[in-house]
């Protein structure tokens, strides 16, 4: 395994989530190293969103820590946040603002300030878009501008949950082409999803499963 | 210091202490409230202003002195679990939200109560009822706060951050009412100075309020322990101790 | 791709963001404002039109016409960011909380508070305000509402992921403001006796500083909660 010799970016320590009384997972430990592009698959309800969140630092799990760099994710927050591009499936934007505003906001709070707002919608297909709100978009255009960001981003760790709803089969394979990429480089992409991706197959792909639990 | 803390941190350690202490916190509190409202109550002296309605002070006194240092605690241990991070100190805090509330209520009740026979009347805008009545309040916020949330982890958090604002508040609010009702009402009502009173009035009040002070510790610990089982009911260690007790 | 922006420019930035969501919302910034209205002229209709009464207790009507308002405009503050996950974005952005959290604020007053700031001596005049007391009305309006803001941002920051928020803020707020009530309506009491008012200004002042400077810590660690 040439994966294991690469380092890790985050990890894992024994992580018990439980909500609404019902253990979704527990004591689940993990590496993830750069290079690595992850699947966490499960049914519904089995506890994805939650995971990716307690991974992203915006839950907090019953039991267990995150690390990257091997430091608690929560003693170095604002550190992590650098290194952190999470895209949940709320999207981030506005409808009162335009496209163009939104992509704007969304990367000047991350820290940017050399981007070109029209070349990266032009990348998501919304260039003649740029004017319009956000609100009179359709569900994939409304998409698309919150995913524009992954296209001018220096983050490593790239959370994303289903990403690719609402998003057309042409949209997937130029997005799968961004995470292979991104892989290349040393990120990791941690996501979830119930498509099926087209480029990337299961010879790179990692996966991770939570079973639905009763208990 | 911390890592005598942290081993506490751990709820079924927390719990099996609690279970510990409860015994005596329970005991020693029905010896001194027994003791000091007896003396209270019978033996102690007669004041000769008041007669015997100022007896109520034996419970007025210490539910009014108590309401403020339960706060205290909730406070104090909602600080903890939000600097550490530790899930108990939070419970600890929510449990012992409603504890306080009834106490300030009887404080407040036994006030207005003495207040008829004193002042004639049921209600006086005093300083030291209307900042009462504010702790009231904030107890209430707490409390409905803690109900409002679905997830318990996270409403105790979230009272808990209530609790250390509203601890900020205090000090704050009441200097600001005690100055208001100094401007509003001049010198009109005085709670009897407790400097000046006898010691075999004064004894029994002490008792009582240790005894007070006890009994709050002793229903915190109650309802603490209810509340870890209640949020552990899934772990094993709580399934074992439940089997252990014979519910299946 | 260079990370280079100042917290500065960051607060700008979202101040900038909040301020062009409002300007195109227009109904956030107008409705409390007539709430505002509305309330003070609903004294005069219960209590009876007598001069004398009415300017006795004209600075406690607009005080808690006040905060009343405040306290239901702030209930928007952060709950359509969090319905759409903005809030989220904010959370994880490696710009500071609480000077986020601090924009955010600041341009919820400037959009609900100075209206009212701004209104408020059209109202003492229908109250029959005694006329040495508007210089005070005003200043503690200036000083107080912030305050107003910044502590109610805490109760908004709590309640925002709870579907019935309205009673329940109240509930959590409102005994917080109550110092900004006391020493406001008696520094305007004072004024109308030409009395000096200036040790009320610089309590109230001391509480804006101090919720300046920890309010903005607590609504972070609040929202961290509610965001859960």
């Amino acid at each position: 395994m040439v994966e294991q010799m690469t380092k890790t970016l985050i990890s894992a320590k024994e992580l018990t989530c439980i909500r609404q009384e019902r253990i979704l997972f527990d004591e689940l430990s993990f590496d993830i190293s750069e290079g690595e592009i992850v699947q966490i698959e499960g049914p519904n309800g089995a506890g994805k969103t939650s995971l990716l969140r307690i991974l992203a630092g915006l839950s907090r799990p019953y039991a267990g820590d995150v690390h990257y760099k091997n430091q608690e994710i929560n003693h170095f927050r604002d550190e992590y946040n650098e290194d952190l591009l999470y895209i949940g499936h709320l999207a981030g934007v506005k409808s009162e603002l335009t496209a163009e505003e939104n992509l704007n906001f969304n990367l000047s709070i991350s820290g940017y300030n050399d981007f070109n707002t029209q070349d990266i919608l032009a990348k998501v297909n919304l260039t003649g878009f740029e004017e319009a709100l956000a609100g009179h978009l359709s569900a994939g255009q409304h998409r698309r501008t919150a995913l524009a960001r992954l296209w001018h981003t220096s983050c490593k760790i790239w959370l994303l949950d289903e990403p690719f709803t609402a998003i057309d089969k042409k949209g997937v394979i130029e997005l799968e082409h961004l995470f292979l990429e991104h892989a290349e480089r040393g990120g990791c992409i941690i996501l979830t999803t119930h498509q099926d991706m087209g480029i990337i197959g299961d010879d790179i792909l990692r996966k991770i499963s939570l079973e639905y639990r009763f208990v | 210091m911390w890592k005598w803390l942290h081993s506490y941190a751990d709820p079924e350690r927390a719990y099996n202490l609690s279970g510990k202490l409860l015994p005596w916190f329970a005991m020693l509190a029905i010896a001194l409230i027994g003791i000091g409202s007896v003396w209270g109550l019978a033996f102690a002296p007669t004041d000769y202003q008041q007669g015997d309605s100022y007896r109520i002070i034996f419970i007025h006194v210490p539910a009014a002195s108590m309401s403020m240092a339960a706060y205290m605690g909730m406070a104090t241990s909602a600080f903890i679990g939000l600097v550490w991070q530790i899930k108990s100190a939070d419970w600890a805090a929510a449990a012992i939200a409603p504890i306080g509330a009834v106490i300030t209520f009887i404080a407040l009740l036994t006030g207005a109560t003495w207040g008829k026979p004193m002042w004639g009347t049921w209600w006086v805008w005093d300083a030291r009822l209307t900042a009462e009545l504010v702790l009231l309040f904030l107890y209430l916020g707490v409390i409905a706060l803690y109900a409002s949330f679905e997830d318990k982890v996270l409403a105790a958090r979230a009272a808990g951050i209530l609790a250390i604002v509203g601890v900020i508040n205090i000090p704050i609010i009441k200097y600001s009412v005690e100055w208001w009702s100094s401007l509003h009402q001049p010198s009109t009502i005085r709670i009897t100075g407790q400097s000046t009173m006898p010691t075999e009035m004064l004894y029994p009040l002490l008792i009582n309020i240790l005894g007070f002070g006890l009994m709050i510790g002793a229903i915190t610990l109650i309802r603490f322990r209810s509340e870890v089982l209640a949020r552990n009911s899934m772990r094993p260690w709580v399934r074992t101790l439940a089997k252990a007790q014979g519910v299946k | 791709m260079k990370k280079g922006i100042s917290f500065r420019q960051a607060f700008y930035t979202l101040l900038k963001r909040d301020l062009q969501i409002a300007i195109r919302h227009k109904g956030d910034i107008f409705n409390p404002l007539l709430f505002f209205i509305l309330i003070v002229t609903l004294f005069p209709l219960a209590i009876g039109p007598e001069p004398q009464i009415l300017s006795r207790i004209a600075p406690g009507i607009i005080w808690v016409a006040a905060l009343l308002a405040s306290m239901l405009s702030l209930e928007r503050l952060f709950k359509a960011d969090y319905v759409d996950g903005s809030l989220e974005q904010m959370l994880l952005s490696p710009q500071p909380l609480p000077l986020m959290v601090l924009a955010k604020v600041l341009a919820h007053w400037l959009l609900t508070g100075v209206p009212l700031i701004l209104v408020a001596p059209l109202l003492a005049v229908l109250l029959h305000l005694d006329s040495n007391s508007y210089g005070a009305l005003m200043a503690t309006l200036a000083l107080g509402t912030p305050v107003l803001s910044l502590l109610g941002a805490i109760g908004v920051a709590l309640t925002v992921g709870l579907h019935k928020g309205g009673v329940l803020l109240s509930l959590l707020i409102l005994p917080l403001y109550i110092p900004v009530l006391i020493f406001a309506t008696t520094a305007i009491d004072a004024a109308g006796f030409n009395l000096p008012y200036d040790g009320h200004l610089a309590i109230i002042a001391a509480m804006l500083v101090g919720s300046l400077t920890l309010a903005p810590f607590a609504i972070g660690a609040s929202l961290r909660v509610s965001t859960n």
